[in-house]
């Protein structure tokens, strides 16, 4: 049977119908796992006695009369969020030897709504990249492709769910991480409203960007999996109390009149073949009656500057736990304390989360702080005023998700910048805390691409409804890597 | 990439690799060398705008405060479990090389 091509919607309804058990779901899973991750090496650690025993419980609590779109859902955590007892390398040599003691809220989250978790997925190391290649654990490849990258950070939930290893991935969005590679991979990646979901037990990598998301096959799924993990939590700070609205309930209602904007800077150098893509969404879009204007956003090109003080700056900071002492890699025979702290971390972390680390250094440190760091901070504010008074005008914004379909493994190793420029149309929804989505809109060189839809602060129902108007007239979404079908 | 003028020197490398306390081997020098020089130059791009009168922003959401909760007890004392993760523990206590001569 070809479960793993079903939504969680239609899975939802095979469990309720008793047509299948959740044992015989998360068992069918295993198995194209267990054949099809040598070759994407997109699961980085396995949970399948966890999962059999969580498949279990979620159909006895069926049994028992509960239902629930997610209970008995299989899906892939990326192993950036703590799942207690089990390994949380975030990708890193560091945390190689880690077993969380606790669980993220939005693994709590899925657990008590009956998912199953799978296992964990590859990912850059700390969520920093954009193809998969910085992981302790090796690249992921591209189910479209096996000597492409899948993108990144979140690259392994991105190939796990283009693959068909799960029903769906959680990911995490520090500026593209969720959106790129699903754009790479041919699925639909949610980012969220910064403070929409849980930053608790998600490894901090830049507190003030970091957005917990999901990737999934369709835009109802991903209305499915965010209501499951959104909603207020204590235990995060920045976590906002608004109520989680039914984003099922909204997803249906007609375009008609929806105002989209189109970003001017995006379309700007813009690739011939991937304009033609974004343009004939654009007119789909139109033919469900939403109306376009151009709108700019003149402070938007200088969003991978920013980020990129920005970022590396809370990075620092951040990562200055990592010291050897309480948790992680500690080199052998320190000398002293200062050894200790320099050999674990230099010998833990790779080259790139090194480079972050310094980068944040440089720019917070004596003499430096206000050129570079406090001058980024307010570049910031120019941005989030730009999407402000953009979304004063238009409802949503559409443009490219990447500039590029996905790239050959190695072919930006060697230079940080080409690499961070890939994420120059994701990064500005991180700046300013925005939600937005990437669905897939067609293919260049047989590779897919992704348009992306950026909203207000807390505009997810309306994403959410675009997204699935859009996936209702076309057949992109539909489309599976061959080699997993 | 031969002799080039780079925005930052060996010197300003080590320096801000000792205050990250990372160590850099000699071979990954040069490359942080010529990469954070680069990305220096990147950002630099930043000093060119106007943000007179503009405030730093530091959090995305607009009027979000920091929540403060009441100051009572809310953790149990789970420390056996926590240092389980722990490189080095004796007596419940983190080991670490002599820092007090």
């Amino acid at each position: 049977m070809m479960l793993h091509t079903l939504s969680i919607g239609e899975l939802a309804k095979k469990l309720a119908a008793k047509q299948i058990s959740s044992l015989e779901l998360t068992n069918h899973f295993l198995e194209r796992i267990v054949r099809l991750n040598p070759a994407l090496n997109a699961v980085i650690t396995l949970t399948a006695e966890q999962a059999r025993r969580e498949a279990a419980a979620a159909d006895a609590r069926r049994a028992a009369g509960e239902t629930g779109l997610v209970l008995g859902i299989p899906l892939i955590h990326k192993d950036i969020f703590c799942t207690e007892g089990v390994r949380t390398s975030c990708g890193s040599r560091m945390l190689d030897n880690f077993v969380s003691p606790y669980d993220a809220t939005v693994v709590a989250r899925l657990k008590s709504a009956g998912a199953v978790m799978l296992g964990k997925a590859n990912m850059d190391e700390f969520a920093m990249g954009s193809s998969n290649e910085t992981s302790f654990y090796g690249p992921v490849k591209n189910p479209w492709d096996l000597t492409k990258v899948p993108g990144g950070s979140s690259g392994g939930s991105a190939a796990a769910t283009a693959a068909g290893l799960a029903a769906f991935a959680t990911g995490t969005d520090t500026g593209g991480s969720i959106r790129q590679p699903a754009a790479l991979t041919g699925v639909t990646g949610f980012k969220p409203t910064y403070g929409r979901v849980s930053r608790y037990g998600m490894i901090a990598f830049a507190s003030s960007l970091d957005q917990a998301g999901v990737f999934t096959h369709s835009a109802e799924d991903a209305a499915i999996s965010l209501r499951a993990i959104a909603g207020f939590d204590s235990k995060d700070s920045t976590s906002v109390d608004t109520p989680v609205p039914d984003y099922l309930a909204s997803l249906n209602e007609p375009m008609v009149g929806l105002k989209v904007g189109l970003l001017k800077e995006f379309f700007e150098g813009l690739d011939a073949r991937n304009a033609a893509l974004i343009e004939a969404a654009i007119a789909e879009f139109k033919k469900l009656g939403a109306q376009t204007q151009e709108v700019s956003l003149p402070n938007l090109p200088l969003s991978v500057p920013t980020y990129y003080v920005v970022a590396p700056a809370e990075c620092s900071s951040n990562l200055s736990r990592f010291d050897g002492v309480r948790f992680g890699h500690r080199c052998e025979d320190p000398k002293d304390l200062m050894d200790l702290y320099k050999r674990s971390r230099g010998e833990g972390f790779g080259s790139e989360v090194k480079r972050r680390i310094m980068t944040g250094t440089y720019v917070l440190s004596a003499g430096y702080y206000d050129a570079y760091y406090l001058k980024a901070q307010k570049i910031r504010q120019l941005i989030t005023d730009d999407f402000r008074r953009a979304f004063e005008q238009v409802d949503v914004l559409i443009g490219p998700t990447t500039p590029t379909p996905a790239f050959a493994i190695g072919a930006k190793m060697d230079d940080p910048i080409t690499m961070y420029l890939n994420d120059i149309y994701t990064i500005g929804a991180n700046l300013a805390g925005l939600p937005a989505v990437s669905i897939p809109c067609g293919l260049i060189d047989s590779l897919p691409m992704g348009v992306q839809l950026v909203g207000p602060h807390f505009s997810e129902s309306r994403l959410l409804n675009a997204a699935h108007g859009y996936q209702k007239v076309t057949n992109w979404h539909r489309l599976a890597p061959a080699g997993f079908a | 990439m031969g002799r080039q003028l780079m925005s930052l020197t060996r010197q300003d490398v080590e320096k801000i690799a000792h205050l990250a306390r990372l160590q850099v081997t000699e071979a990954e020098m040069p490359v942080y060398v010529n990469s954070l020089s680069a990305i220096v130059d990147f950002v630099a791009e930043l000093a060119k705008v106007d943000t007179r009168n503009v405030e730093p922003m530091a959090h995305p959401l607009v009027g979000q405060r920091q929540r403060l909760r009441p100051d009572e007890i809310t953790e149990t004392d789970q420390h056996e479990k926590y240092q389980l993760n722990a490189p080095k523990v004796q007596a419940s206590l983190y080991v670490v090389p002599r820092v007090i001569e």
